[in-house]
């Protein structure tokens, strides 16, 4: 029992990050079609924002996440929505998916060949030390990243539903041309998108990478948890993203515990594929009619 | 004397949401005839047009082809079963020519599977589409690539194209929008001779009031999804509901 | 254009006959490699080409083929029966894999394949009782056909001409028959050719199937050109190499992946002085010819010929807009 509720918090914990990389794989999706293959790689480039920062520049830890914060918003949201997507997207969906393969290829063996290739230990934002609860040994570190990626998705959940922006922001996701329509600057709500997936993936490896150490190949695995959290949550919902996220999370620790650990990597793969067999608008996705 | 029926669509209703796009819409279409689906923006009739042609699940209501049910056919279920479709955007192949887009539109009714593979590569249909480019006066055209045409030019094209496979049904979705006059007079025209000539039975949706009138043998009006007004054209022409739904609207 | 066509296919064919005459051992062995991977390129050609699917398994589809070819051929078997062996299974798997994902949302397949390649990869390196883990297989045999031994460099070398010119001539008449204009009907206007009674669903996924099935030729080709195979050898990089080598050739021409394969088996040897940065170097050619010409070099080619031919057909348009 004990050791459940020991898996299960370090699920959760976990999944919860995932789902900041879901999440923003989700919104750009909604907002503008673009199938971000390189989620991934920007959960894991911004590790090596705060890295740089501290080694290179000598900057003290809380000025290197900052300023990771703001390069991951100006780099991952508005150039790349600028240099990347802009241009590609009147060659419909197909060149765009392409594009980003190669971006994320791009950012890996950069950060591989101009960083390091070995992983990074990261320093930590939160103690170490671990907590007894009902003889669960949980860490504290899986509670605060628990609580600072719940904390995340609250404050966009709010800011969606609550502000002006943000209800614009939904009206542009659901149909830019009636937005269009409503006097909505759907340009700029498609940009402010990309602003909030740049910096969903700053937070999100800034909290993972003190647990798995800060590496260039982290991408594929995140890349991979994030497209399939996105499905498993039906693909067009905030909600279905963090649902998604942190059903991996467990899943993925119960298998490591309970399943071989050679393949605990398939456990998510397996559920994609069970997922979209079996019901592909998600699990908290409704199915619509077929339309032209 | 009793013609037979060849569409027939009960109680159709679809809600988007709290939204009732189509309310309960009923009619017949009998063999030969021209029906105009006619009403102002929003009346409902694109959704119930692709209510029809299976792009949409109906909330409720049954479809009925040839006295067939053909609720969950897809669209190229329902295309075999005889029924052809224009659109209302252009609808052509833009990196095929003329001849190679008006054979694809027949092929998949001739042979099997294994004969479109290891038969001839034209699947025997060059005479006809020939036939059907001479038919629309597209022939001077046949090796040009159907993008490089002009609009109305791929308007014919994606009418020849329904035409194919012989349809008994043909559904189209605003032929006549964003077309010039003199092509319209032609379109019309060649439409009317078609129907003449094989008997194709043509349900027509379209915004051009005077198109209409002159092309269909009867008119149904529908405003806020439901039908408001049925008839021959010049009944139509003088309906007060008609009149008042056009200009309230 | 036949004309020209005939003699290109010509002097080409001419050009693989007297290619590796000679040449180094390592020169053969690039250009077996080459066309090892044209065939591959032009499997996922007919995916992405002219279906218009992703599909990020072409590496995994090859390991199968080149894991069914060995252990069959280590068993004793002749390679014939191997490469059958290789052919339908991967046939098979993407039928199996493609459905239900075509089935729901054309999108789907890229993550399906995405994911199907990571699973591939899992069991090749811990079944090792099969596959022998992470260590490979080790001494596959190259076939003999009578008198006709492909033990050495240059047997084997003409061995895979004859393989890559049937599968190119299939291929060829494939797109040429009905077939091949649905498939291009389906990359221009799927919901168009869905109306005009083409089962778009099944004829994508026979498209990908069929895709798969060359990468299974090609993993049959491969393990004995090696004659070693091992799990990291079919990773969604070499997909990702795969897919590049399609687009950068010019997805949807014909000779297209033949190019692309050209150049993306070459590249390497091109810029080995750049060390290990010629993944980086990949990365931003693709991103580049992305943003310049999604059509590839090919389709860059077409434009360059159409925007300097002389216009003459605008009497007929003309005539054509009175109507």
């Amino acid at each position: 029992m004990a050791e459940l509720l020991q898996i299960l918090i370090s699920g959760l914990s976990s999944g919860a990050i995932y789902a900041l990389a879901a999440v923003g794989f989700t919104l750009l999706w909604q907002a503008s079609q673009t199938i971000n293959f390189a989620q991934g790689e920007f959960v894991m480039l911004p590790a090596f924002f705060v890295l740089a920062g501290m080694t290179l520049f000598g900057l003290p830890l809380w000025a290197a996440i900052l300023t990771a914060f703001v390069l991951s918003i100006v780099i991952l949201g508005a150039m790349f929505k600028k240099l990347v997507v802009e241009p590609m997207l009147p060659h419909g969906t197909m060149p765009l998916v392409i594009a980003t393969i190669a971006l994320g290829l791009l950012m890996k063996e950069s950060v591989k060949e101009f960083y390091s290739a070995q992983g990074q230990p990261f320093p930590s934002l939160f103690p170490q030390h671990v907590m007894n609860v009902f003889g669960a040994s949980v860490s504290v570190q899986d509670l605060c990243n628990l609580a600072v990626a719940f904390a995340a998705i609250i404050a966009l959940q709010l800011f969606l539903q609550r502000t002006r922006t943000g209800r614009a922001m939904q009206a542009t996701a659901q149909d830019p041309r009636v937005a269009e329509i409503l006097g909505v600057d759907v340009k700029r709500m498609v940009m402010y998108t990309f602003l909030i997936n740049g910096a969903l993936a700053a937070i999100a490896s800034i909290l993972i990478s003190p647990v798995y150490l800060a590496k260039f190949s982290n991408g594929e695995t995140l890349g991979m948890i994030a497209f399939i959290a996105a499905i498993v949550g039906g693909f067009n919902q905030i909600r279905g993203a963090l649902v998604g996220g942190l059903l991996i999370g467990v899943l993925d620790n119960l298998a490591a515990v309970y399943i071989s650990a050679e393949y605990r990597t398939a456990i998510p793969l397996i559920l994609l594929i069970v997922i979209i067999m079996v019901r592909p608008q998600g699990i908290m996705g409704t199915s619509e009619g077929r339309t032209v | 004397m009793q013609t037979e029926t060849v569409l027939s669509v009960k109680d159709m209703t679809k809600h988007f949401g709290p939204i009732k796009a189509v309310n309960g819409v009923s009619f017949e279409v009998k063999k030969g005839e021209i029906l105009g689906l006619i009403g102002p923006n929003g009346s409902g009739k694109s959704t119930l047009f692709n209510c029809i042609l299976g792009q949409l699940a109906p909330s409720s209501g049954t479809v009925q082809i040839n006295g067939k049910s053909v609720a969950g056919a897809q669209a190229h279920d329902l295309n075999r079963l005889g029924v052809g479709r224009t659109f209302q955007q252009l609808s052509v192949f833009p990196q095929m020519s003329v001849i190679e887009n008006i054979i694809m539109a027949g092929q998949e009714h001739h042979g099997t599977m294994f004969t479109r593979l290891f038969g001839k590569s034209d699947a025997g249909l060059t005479g006809a589409a020939e036939d059907m480019i001479e038919f629309f006066r597209l022939g001077h055209l046949r090796d040009e690539m159907a993008g490089s045409l002009s609009y109305g030019q791929q308007k014919l094209l994606d009418a020849a194209m329904a035409f194919m496979a012989g349809p008994g049904l043909v559904l189209l979705d605003e032929p006549a929008g964003g077309v010039n006059l003199t092509m319209l007079q032609y379109l019309k025209e060649r439409l009317i001779t078609y129907n003449r000539e094989h008997g194709t039975t043509f349900v027509v949706i379209e915004h051009n009031m005077e198109f209409v009138m002159s092309l269909c043998t009867r008119i149904i009006v529908l405003a806020e999804g439901e039908i408001i007004a049925e008839g021959a054209p010049e009944d139509i022409r003088a309906n007060q509901n008609v009149i008042d739904a056009y200009l309230g609207g | 254009m036949t004309a020209f066509r005939i003699l290109f296919l010509i002097t080409f064919s001419v050009a693989l006959l007297f290619a590796p005459i000679g040449q180094s051992n390592y020169i053969i062995y690039i250009l077996c490699s080459w066309l090892i991977f044209s065939i591959s390129a032009m499997g996922l050609n007919l995916t992405l080409g002219y279906a218009g699917q992703i599909s990020l398994a072409q590496a995994a589809f090859m390991g199968i083929g080149a894991y069914v070819t060995a252990l069959l051929t280590m068993a004793g078997m002749h390679w014939l029966v191997a490469v059958f062996c290789s052919i339908s299974a991967t046939f098979l798997i993407g039928l199996a894999l493609g459905y239900p994902a075509l089935r729901v949302q054309h999108h789907f397949l890229a993550f399906v394949t995405l994911a199907f390649n990571a699973l591939v990869f899992l069991v090749l390196r811990n079944e090792e009782w099969l596959t022998g883990g992470s260590l490979g297989l080790v001494g596959i045999p190259r076939p003999v056909f009578g008198p006709f031994d492909t033990m050495k460099q240059l047997p084997f070398y003409y061995f895979t001409v004859v393989c890559f010119l049937v599968t190119a001539g299939a291929m060829a008449w494939m797109l040429h028959s009905p077939w091949g204009r649905a498939f291009k009907a389906l990359r221009e206007n799927p919901i168009r050719a869905n109306s005009l009674g083409l089962n778009t669903t099944r004829m994508t996924l026979l498209a990908f199937a069929i895709g798969s099935s060359m990468a299974g030729l090609a993993g049959a080709l491969q393990a004995p050109l090696v004659q070693f195979i091992e799990p990291g050898s079919f990773t969604l990089i070499l997909s990702l190499k795969i897919l590049l080598m399609v687009i950068v050739g010019g997805s949807g021409y014909f000779f297209g992946p033949i190019l692309g394969a050209a150049l993306v088996v070459l590249l390497p040897e091109m810029l080995r002085f750049t060390d290990g940065y010629y993944l980086i170097i990949y990365a931003l050619l693709v991103l580049v010819v992305m943003i310049f010409s999604p059509q590839g070099l090919l389709g860059l080619g077409r434009k360059l010929l159409i925007a300097m031919k002389p216009r003459k057909e605008r009497g007929d348009l003309k005539q054509g807009a009175q109507l």
